[in-house]
């Protein structure tokens, strides 16, 4: 165990679960104590649905280096298979936290699946043609489902495109209907859920960058030609990589979508993905901890600003100008060196009162 | 120390190994390759064949072809002409990375290492076809993950030691001094457990004890893994000390084949680098 917590990358991956676990337990306080206003508890599970977004784009754009636009496309298909499947299950489960889990391990393997054949056209193309090319897919995605009417009646499930929408028999229920979106949702998402999901997304994603799949997926990213020539199949791991990431993005889009009574398919559009483009940037490429921390921040940021209006989008793209220009200034990095080394320092010695 | 250099004690007494391979099949058998860019032919009638434990060179000046040949071994070409058989099989339509689990790895004139990983995580990139674990074990850490990683770990740091780089293990690839990451990337290459391995210019700029030592570890590689090496280099002492036969290259073609002393004395060779006596 001292062995291992000598190793850096370990002693990073234990801080952020530590990390998310402390605001986890500090966030369910308050909240349990009724110390929350209403406004906050309303943001804390989305905010746990765009961490897992965060680190599971981070995955593909920072881990394997491929510039995904369409990212809110797999959250879409998610967020809608998981409210289908919830609806399907409501007289079968009628335990709420268990349809729950059904309903995002559904959206994931449905977005994992929608992935993988949006994969192999995609990932023939590199740099900026595959982010152009992810960019139109995520917008497909979202155009399809704005245009899906789901119902369900004694028939079984129905499904269209067409624009005259679904006939149901009597007694039968609109699930999804086309541009209106999902209404009449059962809320079933909770907190707590969101907490497991983020340590499950930490855990899965954090567990494969230290395997040989993830050194794989590293070495493509670092040099594709090198990678080749040991004999990695560079396609495989690049799509190894983005349906991992479609996975994740879809359970996280379930957890979405089952926290609000009705959502239509524009909330998944190209400013979605951007945002969630810039948390991921932001919190440093790459860097799992980083994504976890200016998701947070950045999705508690316009929301806490929502007073100020008009200016809150100003001020939210200063701030955004600053975080990068201060994060990436000569001065700043040598700072923040700095600090690292005095915390490690502190690590080693804790590392050596233990023995 | 680790065990390769206990085995390269009973090695290196054998000598004359090209007399000992002239009955095996061998590891590497090129006919007649050629390949054309547009109307320029970058190489053309190019014939070689390696015995499975021989220490070979290609030398030519610049721009005679040298590298696009390492390429053509490697699949990152396709011949137009010709063919190429890696320990009896051909290589023809097969992709770099096939082509690389068949077991010819090779090293870069302009060195690609994985910059952004420590040195110990780019040769276990090496290995990765021989860790066992599934992609299941991958993302949930099974107990077969941290059996096969404490294997591959244990197997990479020998690797390191092979060629004195376990004191680098734990640092960034990209960091490294230059002569330092020639080394590493040659371990990265044996990492692959390959039949033969290309290095491409193992020596550039390196220093002339840096080259000595150099020298000294491509022997050894061969008497330790038994297996053959074919080099591009520009260093003649380094050629002339180490290799068992060379081909030099002009022009995409093959000008002389021979043992380090014939090559040295063929007027085609000399010509070729030193120009003709009277023009």
């Amino acid at each position: 165990m001292k062995k291992l917590l000598t190793k850096k990358s370990t002693r990073m991956n234990l801080l952020t679960y530590l990390l998310v676990t402390v605001a986890f337990i500090v966030m369910q306080t308050l909240a349990s104590n009724d110390m929350l206003k209403s406004s906050t508890k309303g943001f804390l599970i989305p905010v746990c649905s765009y961490i897992v977004l965060a680190v599971s784009l981070n995955l593909l754009v920072g881990v394997c280096g491929e510039l995904s636009l369409g990212h809110a496309g797999f959250m879409g298909i998610g967020t809608f298979a998981g409210i289908i499947t919830a609806a399907l299950l409501a007289d079968v489960i009628p335990n709420g936290t268990v349809r729950l889990a059904a309903a995002m391990i559904v959206g994931g393997v449905i977005a994992g699946i929608m992935g993988f054949l949006i994969g192999i056209p995609v990932l023939r193309l590199r740099g900026d043609y595959l982010a152009i090319v992810t960019l139109a897919f995520g917008e497909i995605l979202k155009n399809v489902i704005s245009n899906l009417y789901v119902g369900m009646d004694s028939g079984g499930l129905h499904m269209t495109l067409s624009s005259g929408g679904l006939k149901l028999a009597e007694g039968g229920v609109m699930i999804v209907s086309g541009p209106r979106g999902a209404t009449g949702v059962t809320k079933l998402s909770t907190f707590a859920a969101g907490f497991v999901l983020i340590l499950f997304t930490l855990f899965v994603v954090q567990n494969l960058i230290n395997s040989k799949e993830g050194r794989a997926i590293r070495a493509v990213r670092d040099n594709r030609i090198a990678a080749e020539s040991v004999g990695i199949n560079v396609t495989a791991f690049r799509m190894k990589a983005f349906v991992v990431s479609a996975v994740l993005a879809g359970m996280a889009g379930a957890l979405f979508g089952l926290n609000y009574s009705s959502i239509t398919a524009s909330k998944f559009n190209f400013n979605t993905s951007i945002n969630i483009l810039v948390f991921v940037v932001l919190g440093g490429m790459g860097n799992i901890l980083g994504s976890v921390i200016s998701a947070t921040v950045l999705y508690i940021l316009p929301e806490a600003m929502r007073g100020l209006k008009d200016y809150r989008m100003i001020i939210y793209a200063v701030v955004l100008i600053l975080v990068m220009l201060f994060t990436w200034s000569p001065k700043m990095t040598a700072f923040s060196a700095r600090i690292k080394e005095k915390i490690t320092g502190l690590f080693r010695k804790g590392e050596v009162s233990h023995e | 120390m680790s065990n390769y250099s206990k085995k390269m004690v009973e090695v290196s007494q054998v000598t004359l190994l090209r007399e000992q391979d002239a009955h095996k099949e061998p590891v590497l058998d090129v006919r007649n390759l050629g390949i054309d860019f547009g109307g320029l032919t970058a190489v053309d009638n190019f014939s070689i064949s390696m015995g499975p434990t021989e220490i070979s060179g290609l030398i030519g000046p610049n721009g005679a072809g040298k590298t696009t040949i390492f390429n053509l071994l490697t699949s990152v070409y396709q011949p137009t002409r010709g063919s190429i058989l890696l320990k009896g099989i051909d290589t023809k339509g097969k992709t770099t990375a096939q082509v690389a689990r068949m077991g010819i790895a090779r090293t870069f004139q302009n060195i690609r290492l994985f910059g952004n990983m420590s040195a110990l995580d780019n040769v276990k990139v090496g290995m990765h076809y021989e860790i066992p674990y599934s992609f299941v074990s991958s993302m949930l850490h099974l107990p077969s993950y941290y059996k096969a990683e404490k294997t591959a770990n244990a197997k990479a740091m020998e690797l390191l030691d092979f060629m004195g780089l376990a004191d680098v293990a734990d640092h960034q690839a990209g960091s490294l001094p230059y002569g330092v990451q020639r080394r590493l990337e040659i371990v990265r290459a044996l990492a692959t457990d390959p039949a033969i391995v290309l290095l491409d210019e193992p020596a550039a700029g390196m220093n002339p004890s840096e080259t000595a030592e150099l020298t000294d570890q491509i022997r050894r590689i061969r008497d330790t893994f038994h297996i053959a090496i074919f080099l591009i280099e520009h260093d003649m002492n380094l050629v002339m000390n180490v290799c068992e036969a060379i081909a030099v290259v002009n022009y995409g073609k093959i000008i002389a084949k021979g043992t380090p002393d014939q090559v040295k004395n063929n007027p085609a060779v000399i010509e070729a680098y030193l120009g003709r006596k009277d023009g």
